[in-house]
């Protein structure tokens, strides 16, 4: 990483070029709508996917309310299994992914020196089409009989013959989402192989851009996997077929094979990014080059090609021969070893660097330490015997939550903070920033961690309500949960007072220990930068 | 820089106050399972909870050193001590430690957990079998080599989940009919399901087996002591998945041979009760309230306790062409025989003729669907029969 910085003429030629191009930004709502700037876009995305959060979020804190005493009292079970539906294909395909295909609009253009993504069109379709598909999906739970209520894994036959009718909005919109994740794959692929700056080699690359140009690649590999397993829940439930019909000659657990090809895949999809994101963090705030980068690169190779071997673990209770088990038991743990060396290799970053704290490292080492939690329950769960104890349980809601809400999110917010400044070209408000960390790492401990208690002593997921021994816990996990979902309005706050422009003006380089292109250049980031681009030696 | 160094020192006391004070809440209950997997009550389930701590206290081991050097790092190498960055950022032999490291460790975990997964997938040389049939959502066993077959159902009362009755010790865990094995012998489990797939869970068992559709999954347990065993289905099955719960208990051989030969006749009388019901004729009260019984242990999970059904999902029976028209025959056959492609199971195989009967009246003449007529058990056998 460091190596990609000696840069020799850093974009002098942009910067004389800004005032230029400036007043060119089209105003009102037809430059956000037309636009083809991968910063504009970029926008777009992160905002599209905070609304998402906070929708999700919503639907999380119902969840919440109804388990936080046992009986029913809020909403009735078809509701609830709604919400714990529509909260994970919003949380997974309309918070997550946006915000990192958003961050990768942003910085991957800057980091290798280019003036925009290679297909700038293209990418201000795959934006526009998001709004749509989740619009379809929402609004499907208002009609009769609401929306989808079979889990976000949408396992046959509950998806098919025993589903409503709103199945096929369901089905729409997971292929809209999947083509918007396609198209902004194919543009960053393209854009990282043909627009690097003259001397940004391989291994010069920001591990960001790395670890994002591997997502790139799974996502092109499983999309059209996930377009499948939709196509064929639409056949069976409306046309009459029997892929997942043992009646008709199908088979329902084959469709929890093709969905897991899909989905293990796609739990990378949503980390890798985070990896790259932590990797540049990290060194930044020790002062200190990114131990091991190149083992890194090779890490996260390795996870990417591991992750296309594991699905089945995700059913080893489906009743699978047992070879099969212990195949897919040793393969998923084999995906610690590449995890480990990264996670080791963040620490050695530390190891006498010259450490400051500011947000967005507390966010990254919040990071590590919860994605770990994360990972070192994902090693248990790898054990098959006592999977079949964990499954379904609680423990794995616990498991997935630290590495996606800790995890992915928590790198997401600490990617915002680290770069925000580069956006606007002012300090966001510190003191409200602390607010929301302090908030958001107590509040999300104390709604995830006791999840492990009440899924080991035996609660099932996805249940509207539970035996008595469960009640502490809930009340506990629910105050938990009502808390972190407030913490994030501070985050909102923070965000609507850094896009009115208030604050400080930074530097170009804004962080002491900052490295890398897109600190070269002016802060905020010029409409249009590296137009002539930066030679890195 | 002093202020946010003694913010990190404050939130690592914060989380591990967290974790010890979750901890200790949970510790303090009398009941020790609500903290951690129970060690259950066969071998193979106790070799699960022993696997279960071994790869616990290994990744408890693994996170206090990584984060301990973290932590000590994050002390000694601030800026604000004056720490001086140093400008390494490899080393070859590190690397491979702790790349090689780990796969040792991993092989170390590997070796304990395929014996057990071997033992757990053995089910050859059962001394019974017993087969497990989920569906929307009740199970249903069947012993293999009796003659007997039954339903289990939740017990707890709809006015305890509504919050209007207290709610009582097994709330949620208790069915009107427990499955019954014996104890000190092999008892296997063959596992199925007749609409969606369900999950059959006892963790004291440590066996978790999922029912598919169309497919027949093998399972098995021994269990050493006598008891009530309570478990739950694990897959998500669709409206009352939080449900259906699973309870079994284990008798002494004596006690079960008993109890088995005893539901034996019970349900052998039970079939030749039925045939001579055939020639008698119920009076509309003994219908109407067998009927209602009956309507809201089987129908009204679906079509909801008012027969308004859930509009979209569920039908309504109330005002329903079905449950109004003159002729009946379509309305039992309905019931006796389910609809192919929706959630209406064949209900013929779970109630009794006298049952179907009584319940196919209820529906007829409930929520002001006032036909008058009254279907007697020989009406039903007509339709069953196809006469």
């Amino acid at each position: 990483m460091s190596k990609a910085t000696d840069i020799v003429s850093p974009d002098h030629a942009a910067a004389d070029h800004d005032d230029h191009h400036d007043h060119h930004i089209p105003k009102g709502l037809m430059r956000w709508v037309l636009t083809t700037n991968h910063k504009d876009i970029g926008t777009l995305y992160l905002w599209f996917a905070f609304i998402m959060f906070l929708t999700g979020g919503a639907m999380a804190m119902v969840i919440r309310a109804e388990l936080f005493q046992p009986g029913l009292q809020i909403v009735d079970p078809n509701f609830f299994n709604q919400m714990t539906t529509v909260h994970g294909l919003i949380m997974v395909f309309g918070a997550v992914m946006p915000a990192f295909t958003g961050l990768a609009n942003w910085l991957v253009p800057m980091m290798i020196g280019a003036p925009d993504m290679a297909l700038p069109r293209m990418n201000n379709w795959s934006f526009w089409i998001l709004p749509f598909a989740f619009s379809i999906l929402l609004a499907s739970l208002f009609l009769e009989g609401g929306g989808p209520a079979f889990g976000w894994t949408f396992y046959a036959p509950l998806s098919t013959t025993y589903s409503g009718d709103s199945t096929a909005l369901f089905v729409f919109s997971v292929h809209i989402m999947g083509i918007s994740s396609i198209m902004g794959a194919i543009n960053v692929i393209v854009t990282i192989f043909n627009m690097r700056a003259p001397g940004m080699t391989w291994m010069k690359m920001p591990l960001f851009v790395w670890t994002w140009l591997i997502t790139a690649f799974l996502l092109i590999a499983v999309m059209p996997v996930l377009a499948g397993a939709v196509t064929m829940v639409l056949t069976d439930k409306f046309f009459g077929t029997s892929f997942f019909d043992a009646a008709g000659g199908g088979d329902p657990v084959m469709f929890q094979h093709i969905f897991w090809f899909f989905g293990h895949p796609e739990v990378y999809i949503m980390i890798l990014p985070a990896f790259g994101i932590i990797s540049q963090i990290v060194p930044t705030f020790a002062r200190k080059p990114l131990f091991g980068y190149a083992s890194m690169v090779y890490a996260t190779a390795s996870i990417a090609l591991l992750s296309f071997i594991v699905w089945a673990h995700h059913m080893f209770t489906t009743g699978m021969p047992v070879a099969a088990e212990m195949f897919f038991m040793f393969a998923t743990m084999l995906i610690s070893v590449p995890t480990g060396v990264k996670v080791f290799n963040w620490v050695a970053t530390m190891w006498r660097g010259s450490m400051t704290f500011e947000i967005p490292m507390m966010f990254a080492l919040a990071f590590i330490v919860l994605f770990t939690i994360g990972g070192l329950s994902g090693l248990m769960l790898a054990i098959t015997p006592v999977d079949f104890q964990y499954h379904d349980t609680y423990f794995v809601v616990a498991h997935f939550h630290y590495v996606l809400v800790t995890g992915a999110v928590f790198s997401i917010m600490a990617a915002v903070y680290y770069w925000l400044p580069k956006w606007t070209g002012r300090m966001f408000d510190i003191t409200l920033a602390k607010w929301h960390f302090w908030c958001s790492l107590i509040s999300v401990n104390l709604l995830f961690f006791p999840m492990h208690f009440v899924g080991l002593a035996g609660m099932p997921r996805r249940i509207p309500d539970y035996a008595l021994q469960f009640a502490d816990f809930n009340k506990w996990i629910s105050i938990g949960g009502f808390a972190f979902g407030l913490s994030q309005l501070i985050f909102l706050w923070v965000m609507i007072k850094a896009c009115r422009k208030q604050g400080e003006p930074v530097s170009s380089q804004v962080w002491e220990g900052a490295e890398g292109l897109e600190w070269e250049i002016p802060s905020p980031a010029p409409y249009h930068s590296f137009e002539t681009p930066p030679v890195v030696k | 820089m002093k202020q946010l160094e003694r913010c990190v020192l404050k939130a690592c006391t914060a989380l591990v106050l967290l974790v010890v004070g979750t901890t200790a809440i949970a510790a303090g209950s009398n009941d020790v399972s609500s903290l951690n997997l129970r060690r259950g009550a066969t071998e193979i389930s106790g070799q699960v909870y022993d696997l279960h701590m071994l790869m616990f206290s290994i990744c408890v081991g693994i996170a206090v050193v990584v984060f301990g050097v973290m932590f000590v790092s994050m002390y000694l190498h601030r800026k604000s001590r004056g720490a001086k960055p140093a400008n390494f950022h490899e080393n070859v032999k590190v690397e491979i430690a702790w790349t090689v490291i780990p796969f040792l460790i991993l092989i170390f975990m590997a070796v304990p957990a395929a014996k057990t997964l071997i033992a757990m997938e053995d089910t050859t040389e059962a001394d019974l079998t017993v087969l497990v049939t989920g569906s929307q959502w009740k199970w249903h066993y069947k012993y293999m080599d009796r003659e007997v077959e039954y339903y289990s159902l939740l017990a707890t009362q709809r006015e305890q989940i509504n919050n209007r009755y207290n709610k009582g010790e097994n709330y949620l865990l208790e069915v009107d009919r427990p499955l019954v094995i014996p104890t000190g012998q092999k008892v296997r489990f063959l596992i199925t399901s007749d609409d969606v797939i369900h999950s059959w869970w006892v963790p004291d068992f440590a066996v978790k087996k999922d029912a598919n559709p169309g497919f027949i999954n093998e399972a098995w347990t021994k269990v050493d002591e006598p008891g009530i065993y309570r478990g739950q289905c694990a897959e998500l099955c669709g409206k009352d998945h939080g449900f259906m719960p699973v309870v079994v208990i284990a008798k002494e051989p004596a006690d079960y041979e008993a109890w088995v030969s005893e539901q034996e006749s019970i349900q052998r009388q039970a079939r030749e009760e039925e045939q001579r019901l055939l020639a008698m004729s119920m009076s509309k009260e003994e219908l109407m309230s067998e009927g209602e019984r009956v309507y809201n242990a089987a129908c009204a999970a679906c079509h909801m306790p008012n027969g308004e059904g859930l509009p979209g999902v569920f039908p309504a029976l109330k005002g329903s062409v079905l449950a109004t028209q003159n002729d009946p025959t379509a309305h039992i056959e309905i019931v006796l025989n389910g609809k192919t492609g929706t959630a209406m199971q064949a209900f013929g195989k779970m109630l009794s003729l006298k049952e179907i009967a009584a319940v196919v009246t209820y529906e007829r003449n409930a929520w002001g669907n006032n036909t008058g007529q009254l279907i007697q058990p020989k009406d039903v056998n007509a339709v069953a029969t196809g006469q």
